[in-house]
C-alpha cells in the first residue's frame, strides 16, 4: 500500500510538513550532551605536541620536563602509540593509480605538516596538559617543504615520500567525443583560470572525542563528535585489534559536521589508543588554535578551463584542467582524491552537449590534508561552469537565463546520461529556472540595475545552475573496498502504551534529522509525531549505517524509517485484526488508534493492543506473529547517485572604490525530490548557501612559502557573519525519486554548490561594464579592485 | 588553549590597584574590560601575568563636563560612550566609533581606557583620541600626570605608560561651534579590525586627520592636514599616500591600504563639506 503523498488532507499526513524538532527544547534549555559535557570518573585529558614544521625529520623527544609538570601522568611518542594502533593508507581500488604512504596516529619518523601532532601529553587536566605539551623537546631536522601546488610535479621538486616516486596522489583523464574537433569548429570560445581558495569547516563544536577501554570485557567505548558511528565502530576495531562488537561508539550531540567529522584524524586514532594503553577514560577536545591546523582542509583548485559555443549560444564542448593539493596524506578512509573526481564528473551537469575532456591531477604537498568538506567538488564544477557560460552568454551578447534554457537537458527527456557518464534519473532545470524567475521579478532588477548605473553605483546579477550528488550508493567507497556503508537501517518498535522508539543508523548533527525521522516513523506506523522517540548515534543499539554524508540522511535513512514504521504498522494491524476479528486490510491507524479504514470509526486504542501483546498474550490466538518490532534496511539500486538539481541567483552591489562588496538578496529553487520537512530543507539550504557565500566572499587559509599557517584564528580566518548574509528566497521543485517509496534526495548542500558561482557571476556582470573580471575566489576587496586596474604598487 | 596566569586580584580602589600593580612588578598586567587581553591569554601570547582586576573602581567610570572638555573615566564601557549624551553633543566622533567597534558583547564589556592603553594599530578610539587632540589622566604611586595623545601612542602595543602607572582617564576638548567629525573605515565584516580607517575634524577651517590600521600605531597625518587646510583636496589625498608606509598581511596588501586611505580621505572631507561621498 503506498501513501497518497499528494493528498495533503489524508490521515498521518505529517511528511510534507513542518513539525516540531524533538531534540530542540533539550537543547533550548542547555541539556544537551556533547562529548565535552561528559566526565566519567577517573578521566584524563590529552594535548597534543604538533609539528612546527612544515617537513621535518624527528630526532629524540625529550619528555622529562614534561613529565615533572604537576597533573602530568604520561607522554607518548608516535613509536608508542604505533605499537597498539596500526597505521593505515587512504586509498580506494576505483580510483585507479591513487597512492598515499601509511599514516600513524602520531607521526613516527617525520613530520609532513605544520600542525601534525607528534607526541601527546595526559594529564589531570587539559591545562596541565597543555603545560606538559610545551615542555616536550622534540629535536626536528627540517627538510625541504612543497607548497606550491603547480610545480609539485615539476623534477626539481623534492619529493615528499620518496617510497612513492613523485609527488602525483591521483590523476584521472576523462575524454567523451572529440574536444578538439569541437573546439576547431565553435563559433566562439571562452577560456579563463579559476581559483577556489583553502577552506576548512569551522563546526561550532570542534571535534571531540572521549574513549574509554574496559580490560575486563576488552570494550572499547567512544563518545565521539562524529557523523559516521559505524564507520568509526570499524576502524577503531581493525586498527585496535578489537572485534567490531567489541566496540561501541556513541554520538550523542553534535555541534556541527560539514564534513569535517566524518574523516579518521590521528589524534583522535591516538586518543584511542592511549585509551587502550591506560585502561581509562581519555578526553581530547581540539581548540579552536589546533582546529585550524588539524580538521581536514578543502577546495585548494586551480583550474584552466575552456567552453565551445555555436551561434546559437548552444554548447559545443568543454574542456576543464584542475589541479588540486591535498597535503602529504590522503585521508582515511574516504581519500582525498573524491574532490577532484567529483570535479570530473560534474562539470557541465546541467547542459545538453556531447563532447567533454576533464583532467584532475591530485598533488602531495607540505599542508594541512584536504578531504571531503560539504558539496565536495560541486561549488568548484558549479563555478567553472556557470563562470563560462556567462563569459560565452557575454560574447554572444546573449541574455544570460536564455542560454541556460537553449542549453539545459529537457524536463522531459530524462533519464539521460552525461558527458561525464553521471546517470540523471529525473531532473528539472527548466521549471526551476521558471520558478525561480517567478520569485524574482527580473525586469524590475534590470531596471534598478541600469538606474544605478546612471548614478555609478555598480549592482549586478548572477545565476547559477547545478546538479548535486546524493544518495550515495556503494559505487561513491564502497566498490573502491572501504568499509563505508552506503545502506542504512532502522529499528521501530512499540512500546506497551502505544508510543513508538525508533533506532536509525544515520546521525543527528544539529541538522534535524531526528524531526525528518520522527515524522516519517509517525506517518508510516500511524501516530502523532511526539509519540515517537528516536535514538540515533549508538553502535549498541542502532542498525548498522552509513551515518551523515553525501545528503543522505533523508534519502537513505529516511526510507529505512518509513520501511520499518510501515512494517510495524503491518505487524501491529495483524494483531488488531485478530482482536476484532476483522480483515487487516479493512483497518488503518491514525493517530494512535486502529480504525476502520473506510469511514475512521475508532476501534481499538494501540495502548489496549500493547497491554494484550506483553502482558495478556495468552489471549491471543496461538501462532500469532506478534514482533511489535520491526527492522528494515535500504539501499538504492537503481542508480549509483541520485541527482538533485537547482538553480540559485545572487544580486549585490560592488564598491569599485574601495572593492567591497555587498550582498542584497538571493534566491535558490532546488529540487531534492520529496520534500520531508519544508523548514528544515530550507535552513538546509540557506545554511549551506551561507557556506558558499563564506567560500566566494571571505574564507581563505592562508600559508607562506614555508608552509606556515598564517590565518590560524577566527580573528583572521573570516567565516561569514549574519550581518553580512543577504536575505534569501528559497522555493521548490519537486521530481521524488522513484527509487524509493519516500522519493526524497539529498538537500544538504545544494545551497553551498551554488552560491560561489552566482556571486561569482553577479560580481562580473556588475563589473563588465568596466572591463574587468574575477574567477579568484574569495572575491576580496583587494581581489576586485586589481580587475579593476585600480591598485598601483 | 588554556590561560596561564600567574596571579588575579581584583581592586577595591585607585590606591590599592597601583599597590597590587607596583607589588606584581613585571609580570603586573592591569585588566580592564578584558575584551583585548583575555583573548590573548587563552592564545597563551601572553603568560605568567599577574592581573590587577581594575573593573570594580567606579570612580573611573563615567563621563564628565569639565568645562571645555569632558572627562571620560578610563572605565567608561564602549555602549556607555555610543549612548551618552555629553559624548553625543560633544565629541560626536567618539559615539560613532562605537558602532565600527567589534559586536555587541564586546561593546558591552570593552572600556575605553583599555582600547586606549592597549594601542592596537588596528583600534578606533586611539586614532580618535589622537584627531580629537585628547590627553590622558595617569596615575602611580608616585602621583598624577597628564599625556597628550600625540604623545602617547609609540608603536604597536607600546605607549608612554610607565610600569606601576594606569590610565584613568580621557580628557577629551568638547567640539566647537559648527565643528565637524567624522570617522572612515573598510573592514572585511561588520566589527572586523579595519583594514584602513581615518578619523578627520575641522574646527574653525583647521584640519586634524588621525589614521588607524595604516601603520604600526595611530598617526596623524600632518601633511595631508596642511593640504586640506589649503583647500587642496587632491593634494590632501596624494599627500596623504606619500606620507604612509602601511603594512602587508593576509586580509590587504600594502598597495591596497593605500588606495583606500585616499578613497576613506575623499568620503571623509566630502560628509564634512555636507555633501554625499
Amino acid at each position: 500500500m503506498s501513501i497518497r503523498f499528494g493528498d495533503p488532507d489524508r490521515p498521518n499526513s505529517y511528511i510534507g510538513r513542518t513539525v516540531p524538532r524533538p531534540n530542540a527544547p533539550r537543547l533550548a534549555q542547555g541539556r544537551g550532551r556533547y562529548v565535552d559535557d561528559l566526565a566519567p570518573p577517573r578521566m584524563v585529558h590529552v594535548a597534543f605536541v604538533r609539528s612546527p614544521h612544515a617537513h621535518a625529520r624527528l630526532g629524540a623527544v625529550e619528555t622529562a620536563a614534561a613529565r615533572a609538570v604537576k597533573g602530568v601522568l604520561r607522554v607518548f611518542t608516535g613509536a608508542e602509540i604505533a605499537a597498539v594502533c596500526s597505521p593505515w593508507v587512504a586509498v580506494l581500488a576505483h580510483l585507479k593509480g591513487l597512492k598515499s604512504p601509511p599514516q600513524h596516529a602520531l607521526a613516527v619518523d617525520r613530520a609532513c605538516w605544520v600542525g601534525e601532532p607528534v607526541a601527546a601529553v595526559v594529564a589531570a587536566s587539559r591545562a596541565a596538559a597543555e603545560e606538559g605539551a610545551a615542555l616536550v623537546d622534540v629535536a626536528y631536522e627540517p627538510l625541504p617543504a612543497v607548497t606550491d601546488m603547480m610545480s609539485a610535479l615539476d623534477p626539481e621538486t623534492p619529493v615528499i615520500h620518496p617510497d612513492l616516486g613523485d609527488n602525483l596522489a591521483f590523476r584521472r583523464l576523462h575524454h567523451e567525443g572529440d574536444v578538439e574537433a569541437a573546439f576547431a569548429g565553435a563559433h566562439k570560445v571562452v577560456a579563463a583560470r579559476f581559483r577556489t581558495a583553502r577552506h576548512t569547516g569551522v563546526t561550532p563544536e570542534p571535534r571531540s572525542i572521549l574513549v574509554d577501554w574496559n580490560p575486563a570485557e576488552g570494550q572499547l567505548t567512544a563518545w565521539h563528535a562524529t557523523q559516521a558511528p559505524h564507520m568509526m565502530q570499524t576502524v577503531f576495531a581493525q586498527h585496535l585489534a578489537v572485534p567490531e562488537a567489541r566496540v561501541r561508539v556513541i554520538c550523542e550531540d553534535v555541534g556541527g559536521s560539514y564534513g569535517v567529522k566524518v574523516h579518521v584524524y590521528p589524534d583522535e586514532m591516538a586518543t584511542a589508543a592511549i585509551a587502550k594503553i591506560m585502561g581509562r577514560p581519555v578526553k581530547f577536545v581540539a581548540d579552536r588554535l589546533e582546529s585550524f591546523g588539524s580538521d581536514i582542509h578543502a577546495r585548494d583548485h586551480e583550474i584552466s578551463a575552456r567552453l565551445a559555443v555555436d551561434a546559437d549560444g548552444r554548447i559545443l564542448a568543454m574542456d576543464v584542467d584542475d589541479w588540486t593539493a591535498i597535503g602529504p596524506y590522503s585521508v582515511y578512509p574516504r581519500t582525498s582524491a573524491i574532490e577532484g573526481n567529483q570535479v570530473v564528473n560534474l562539470c557541465g551537469g546541467p547542459y545538453a552537449f556531447a563532447d567533454y575532456r576533464a583532467q584532475t591531477t591530485v598533488v602531495f604537498q607540505n599542508k594541512t590534508p584536504t578531504c571531503q568538506y560539504r558539496a565536495v567538488g560541486h561549488p568548484i564544477a558549479v563555478a567553472i561552469t556557470e563562470g563560462l557560460v556567462d563569459m560565452a552568454a557575454a560574447e554572444l551578447g546573449m541574455d544570460p537565463v536564455e542560454i541556460r534554457r537553449r542549453n539545459f537537458y529537457a524536463d522531459d527527456a530524462y533519464p539521460v546520461t552525461s558527458p561525464a557518464k553521471m546517470r540523471f534519473e529525473g531532473l528539472s532545470h527548466h521549471a526551476s529556472m521558471d520558478k525561480l524567475l517567478t520569485l524574482m521579478d527580473l525586469d524590475a532588477l534590470r531596471a534598478d540595475q541600469a538606474e544605478a548605473r546612471s548614478r555609478g553605483v555598480h549592482r549586478g546579477l548572477g545565476f547559477a545552475s547545478f546538479i548535486e550528488l546524493t544518495n550515495p550508493s556503494p559505487f561513491m567507497y564502497g566498490i573502491g573496498g572501504a568499509r563505508i556503508s552506503a545502506q542504512d537501517g532502522c529499528t521501530v518498535r512499540m512500546d506497551p502504551d502505544g508510543s513508538i522508539v525508533a533506532l536509525s543508523g544515520v546521525t543527528e548533527q544539529g541538522q534535524g534529522t531526528e524531526a525528518m525521522l520522527s515524522q516519517v516513523v509517525a506517518e508510516g506506523v500511524g501516530v502523532r509525531p511526539e509519540a515517537v522517540r528516536v535514538v540515533t548515534g549508538d553502535t549498541q543499539v542502532t542498525p548498522y549505517g552509513g551515518g551523515t554524508w553525501a545528503s543522505r540522511g533523508a534519502g537513505i535513512g529516511g526510507e529505512a524509517a518509513l520501511l520499518s514504521a510501515r512494517a510495524l504498522r503491518g505487524a501491529i494491524l495483524e494483531v488488531a485484526a485478530a482482536m476484532l476479528q476483522a480483515d487487516a486490510a479493512t483497518l488503518d491507524i491514525r493517530d494512535g488508534v486502529v480504525v476502520d479504514a473506510e469511514g475512521g470509526a475508532a476501534r481499538l486504542p494501540l495502548e489496549e493492543l500493547g497491554r494484550i501483546v506483553y502482558f495478556r498474550g495468552d489471549t491471543l490466538p496461538k501462532g500469532l506473529p506478534r514482533e511489535l518490532v520491526q527492522t528494515r534496511h535500504f539501499i538504492t539500486s537503481d542508480y549509483p547517485f541520485a541527482f538533485t538539481n537547482g538553480v540559485q541567483a545572487s544580486w549585490l552591489e560592488v564598491d569599485v572604490e574601495t572593492g567591497v562588496v555587498t550582498l542584497l538578496k538571493h534566491w535558490c529553487v532546488e529540487d531534492c525530490g520529496r520534500v520531508i520537512n519544508p523548514q528544515l530543507v530550507d535552513e538546509q539550504i540557506r545554511g549551506g548557501i551561507v557556506q558558499g557565500l563564506g567560500g566566494a566572499l571571505y574564507e581563505e587559509i592562508h600559508y607562506d612559502a614555508d608552509g606556515q599557517l598564517l590565518n590560524g584564528s577566527m580573528a583572521d580566518y573570516l567565516v561569514p557573519m549574519a550581518a553580512e548574509m543577504p536575505d534569501m528566497v528559497i522555493g521548490h521543485v519537486e521530481t521524488p525519486t522513484r527509487e524509493s517509496m519516500l522519493g526524497a534526495k539529498g538537500a544538504g548542500e545544494a545551497g553551498t554548490a551554488g552560491a560561489p558561482a552566482a556571486v561569482m557571476n553577479a560580481i562580473n556582470d556588475a563589473l563588465r561594464p568596466l572591463g574587468a573580471q574575477v574567477t579568484e575566489m574569495p572575491f576580496t576587496p583587494e581581489r576586485i579592485l586589481r580587475a579593476l586596474g585600480a591598485l598601483d604598487d | 588553549m588554556k590561560a596561564s596566569v600567574g596571579g588575579y586580584a581584583r581592586a577595591r580602589d585607585l590606591r590599592h590597584a597601583l599597590e597590587l600593580l607596583s607589588v606584581a612588578g613585571e609580570a603586573g598586567r592591569v585588566l580592564a574590560g578584558g575584551q583585548s587581553l583575555v583573548a590573548a591569554l587563552n592564545m597563551r601570547l601572553t603568560a605568567g601575568d599577574i592581573l590587577v582586576d581594575i573593573s570594580a573602581l567606579g570612580a573611573c567610570r563615567g563621563v564628565d563636563d569639565a568645562g571645555d572638555s569632558l572627562r571620560i573615566g578610563a572605565l567608561t564601557r564602549h555602549v556607555e560612550i555610543a549612548e551618552d549624551p555629553l559624548v553625543r553633543a560633544h565629541a560626536p566622533m567618539l559615539a560613532e566609533a562605537v558602532g565600527l567597534i567589534a559586536h555587541a558583547a564586546i561593546r558591552n564589556r570593552g572600556t575605553i581606557g583599555g582600547a586606549i592603553a592597549h594601542a592596537d594599530p588596528a583600534a578606533e578610539f586611539p586614532a580618535c583620541a589622537l584627531a580629537l587632540g585628547a590627553e590622558f589622566e595617569v596615575e602611580s604611586l608616585s602621583g598624577p600626570r597628564t599625556i597628550p595623545a600625540a604623545a602617547f601612542f609609540r608603536d604597536t602595543f607600546e605607549t608612554a605608560l610607565a610600569p606601576g602607572e594606569i590610565l584613568t582617564a580621557v580628557i577629551v576638548p568638547k567640539a566647537a561651534e559648527a565643528e565637524a567629525q567624522v570617522i572612515e573605515e573598510v573592514a572585511r565584516r561588520c566589527g572586523d579590525y579595519a583594514l584602513a580607517g581615518l578619523c578627520l575634524t575641522r574646527r574653525a577651517g583647521r584640519h586634524r586627520l588621525a589614521l588607524f590600521s595604516l601603520g604600526p600605531r595611530p598617526m596623524l597625518a600632518e601633511r595631508a592636514m596642511a593640504a586640506l587646510d589649503a583647500g587642496d583636496m587632491a593634494g590632501a589625498a596624494a599627500a596623504l599616500k606619500a606620507e604612509i608606509d602601511p603594512p602587508s598581511d593576509t586580509q590587504a596588501s600594502a598597495a591596497y591600504r593605500r588606495h583606500l586611505a585616499g578613497v576613506l580621505l575623499r568620503r571623509a572631507a566630502a560628509r564634512i563639506e555636507g555633501g554625499a561621498a
